[in-house]
């Protein structure tokens, strides 16, 4: 079985540690906050200028000056800073946040990212995503596999303007998790019920598999 | 006015000498922080042809989206400008020209370009369109585009509290780009909630220093909410 969004979420939070400083992309990304593991402390980074985001406030605590960077109302966790998006990115592209997690169209295995913009169709922007990607040195990249229609994400080039050149070195999707080095895929772990061989079929850049691959635990 | 007295009576007192083909500088992350009577005066004077830098571009009938039904823009410097649907149609038919800008560069370019600081290299955006027509130098194995710092006839900015000389204090996330902004313009104006006599701030708790303000005034604020989030619990906990 592909994983759900929330099992997307469940297996980054694996990858937190305590007194991890964390920025969260929008979308599953954000349900990560949801899995932090009992006892750890992680504290989250948001690129409009807040260190310590808190969860959506009640109705009395709504403040229209307290928004996430997806611009949704968010309160402050005990601790909390704010400061202004040069301070922001001084902190991002200056590598001082421990892990990013972000969404991306394509990734290939170059470790080029491809996330913000289809010519033609979409076009919103970058937002913070450039400076994320080449500011962080520990990424996660969630994703689905494959688009809807069975097109593989994972290339051996990615076809649509790109986000970062050569910056990703994992991705989870919702099948597997994958390593980037030496210019392959290199498969890690498979969501449970996945099988080697569907993997394989739906990653189209060059896929490194050892002789046997764990099943995720959740 | 008198010595370091910055504050106007009015908002056409605010933005006199604003003119066609100007460059503004605006704070603002989407709608929080923006300084939304300034730029409602922009649309009462119908001062056309301007060049807005601003991280976003508000959305239909708030925020600087209210400039664009009058195509009183001609291009937009932003990071992220999904929000609007006028915007899309004039962007796809060539009618608004803009220029994606990362974030943290966008911050960077007003925050070099108050600081007097002509450009600077940067790794974002590197290998990417937007590293198309830009000087590449490597440092110590990595690679980093040159990127020319922003400036502006104007800054439009939304702060908290001031006092008469100009000092500002911001409020949590209203912060982002106002105090950059602020730095980054020939004339720099500033409207925020409450002014207060000098002396009244702490000097230790003051955010943006009066030399960068210009002029001055207290206005009235909707601050409309972009995404209205609430929390289920009645008392919410923060994220750990």
């Amino acid at each position: 079985m592909a994983l759900s969004r929330e099992q997307l979420a469940q297996r980054v939070a694996q990858e937190l540690q305590d007194g991890y400083y964390v920025n969260l992309g929008i979308g599953i990304p954000t349900l990560v906050a949801n899995y932090v593991p009992e006892g750890m402390e992680v504290m989250l980074q948001s690129e409009n200028g807040l260190l310590g985001m808190g969860a959506f406030p009640t109705e009395n605590e709504i403040d229209a000056d307290l928004i996430n960077a997806g611009k949704q109302t968010v309160t402050m966790a005990t601790g909390a800073s704010v400061f202004d998006s040069a301070e922001s990115f001084a902190m991002i592209r200056g590598g001082h946040v421990d892990l990013t997690v972000l969404g991306a169209f394509e990734v290939d295995v170059n470790g080029n990212i491809a996330s913000y913009m289809i010519p033609g169709k979409l076009i919103k922007g970058m937002g913070g995503a450039m400076d994320l990607v080449a500011g962080a040195d520990n990424i996660i990249v969630t994703m689905t596999h494959a688009s809807k229609k069975g097109e593989s994400k994972l290339l051996a080039n990615c076809s649509l303007p790109l986000t970062g050149k050569g910056c990703i070195k994992k991705v989870l999707t919702d099948l597997a998790f994958i390593e980037i080095k030496d210019g392959k895929f290199h498969l890690i772990e498979r969501a449970p019920g996945v099988s080697v061989e569907e993997i394989i079929k739906l990653t189209d850049g060059e896929l490194v598999v050892p002789a046997s691959v764990p099943e995720m635990k959740f | 006015m008198a010595g370091f007295d910055k504050v106007v009576s009015s908002y056409e007192e605010a933005l006199a000498g604003l003119e066609d083909n100007m460059t503004v500088l605006s704070g603002g992350f989407g709608l929080c922080g923006i300084p939304e009577n300034l730029i409602a005066e922009i649309k009462r004077k119908q001062t056309k042809g301007l060049t807005v830098v601003s991280n976003n571009c508000g959305v239909d009938d708030f925020g600087l989206g209210i400039l664009l039904p009058d195509r009183q823009i001609k291009k937009i410097v932003a990071s992220y400008v999904g929000e609007n649907a006028e915007f899309e149609r004039q962007m796809m038919s060539g009618e608004l020209e803009v220029e994606l800008t990362p974030q943290g560069t966008l911050a960077e370019k007003m925050r070099a370009g108050g600081a007097g600081i002509p450009a600077f290299y940067t790794a974002t955006g590197y290998g990417t369109p937007v590293a198309e027509g830009k000087e590449e130098r490597n440092f110590d194995g990595r690679d980093y585009i040159l990127e020319p710092a922003i400036t502006g006839d104007f800054a439009i900015v939304k702060a908290w509290k001031a006092d008469r000389y100009g000092n500002l204090v911001f409020r949590k996330t209203a912060r982002n780009f106002n105090p950059l902004a602020a730095t980054a313009g020939k004339i720099t104006v500033v409207e925020v909630e409450e002014i207060v006599e000098p002396g009244s701030l702490d000097p230790d708790q003051i955010h943006t220093p009066g030399i960068y303000v210009n002029r001055l005034i207290q206005g009235t604020f909707e601050k409309r909410i972009e995404q209205r989030t609430i929390s289920e619990a009645a008392t919410s906990e923060g994220a750990k």
